[in-house]
């Protein structure tokens, strides 16, 4: 009696073990493992916001799909890291020569009550002439943020002005509007480019 | 372009102009100032920044302790930083001490010359001068060329 028991709960033992582990390797490795922190961004399909490029067109998620697309996030008033991926953005479509054309290139400002239409007008053409520039009201940029899975917030400096901090990595988006990879900030253009070449040649090939 | 700086001729310059006496210089005789540069502003509302490589030649380390110019009025050493959620932010470095045979690059991305409250536009194909002081009274001015909005590097 007490030895069948002993069974009973060795074998309940085991199998809840067997459970743990897979209930452990489900949330941690398999299936149900979390996205890492900085989530995957949504397709831009499943995405919705609505902004004005430099040009006072009314634009959004939808008018990216059917092209190979490059989003990142920054505002006019950052002097190091936004200028910085602005000029290593113009020098990749530099090297892509032609094929730049093929794509939409948006910069998102994440600081809309400095960034006016005209502001992003004037700062964006100082770069690479496909480079195009969105702002909008908050809360559509902050949608539009939330589809990337991109963050941003605004910081006090001692001058009682303002900087923002904000996600700098650049999105890649297929011509069907599926993520294809993203740039870190700072990505060597020998890793940058050919990540851009297979944006711009995955709908080609038909794979999404 | 490649700007180099003697400490000591720059101070010297900088002691006829302000008619000071001579600040104690142990061991930091040797800071030079290498391929500085910055990019244009559009008007005077955006901050600029500018870049360079701080090298010290001497004996003794040095410590950069601030910055001075007749462009901005908070001129400020600031590191932008990226976390590994991607999302990048900007503080006040501090102190930089470089050690002997040793040098700090100011780069984009990392270290900058961070130019608040300019005091007038930062023009294409001008220069501005920026002194670096440092802990023991010394400082080192350097002529900073402004380069476009786009340049990537100091060769533009
Ligand atoms: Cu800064």
């Amino acid at each position: 009696m007490q030895r069948r028991q002993l069974v009973l709960y060795g074998a309940a033992g085991a199998g809840f073990l067997g459970l743990t582990l897979f209930v452990g390797w489900w949330r941690v490795d398999g299936p149900g493992a979390p996205e890492p922190k900085g989530q995957r961004p949504l397709p831009l399909s499943a995405m919705e916001f609505r902004l004005t490029d430099h040009e006072e067109n009314e634009v959004g998620p939808g008018n990216l799909i059917g092209r190979p697309t490059m989003v990142f996030f920054g505002f006019t008033y950052c002097p190091d890291v936004c200028p910085t991926t602005l000029s290593d953005i113009s020098g990749w479509l530099e090297e892509l020569g032609d094929e730049a054309s093929e794509m939409n290139v948006v910069f998102i400002t994440v600081d809309p009550e400095r960034d006016t239409v005209e502001a992003m007008a004037e700062y964006v053409g100082y770069f690479h002439p496909v480079i195009r520039g969105w702002t909008g009201p908050e809360d559509q940029i902050a949608r539009a943020a939330e589809g990337f899975r991109a963050s941003f917030e605004r910081v006090p400096t001692e001058g009682g002005g303002y900087t923002m901090n904000h996600t700098a990595s650049v999105f890649l988006f297929d011509a069907e509007g599926e993520l294809v990879t993203m740039i870190d900030y700072h990505e060597p253009r020998e890793f940058a480019v050919p990540k851009i070449r297979r944006a711009l040649t995955e709908d080609v090939e038909g794979a999404t | 372009m490649v700007k180099k700086l003697r400490y000591t001729n720059a101070l010297a310059v900088l002691l006829m102009v302000a008619g000071l006496s001579a600040p104690a210089l142990a061991g930091s005789e040797d800071v030079v100032v290498e391929n500085a540069w910055s990019r244009a502003s559009i008007g005077v509302n955006r901050p600029g920044a500018a870049y360079m490589t701080v090298r010290n030649t001497g004996e003794d380390a040095v410590t950069l302790t601030g910055l001075a110019t007749p462009l901005a009025m908070m001129p400020e050493i600031h590191e932008s930083k990226t976390n590994s959620d991607g999302v990048s932010s900007m503080v006040p470095a501090g102190e930089i001490t470089i050690e002997p045979g040793q040098s700090v690059a100011l780069e984009p991305g990392g270290l900058h010359a961070m130019l608040m409250k300019l005091q007038e536009p930062m023009t294409e194909g001008e220069t501005f001068p920026l002194t670096l002081t440092f802990s023991n009274g010394g400082e080192v001015t350097v002529e900073v060329p402004i380069l476009g909005i786009a340049a990537r590097g100091p060769e533009g």
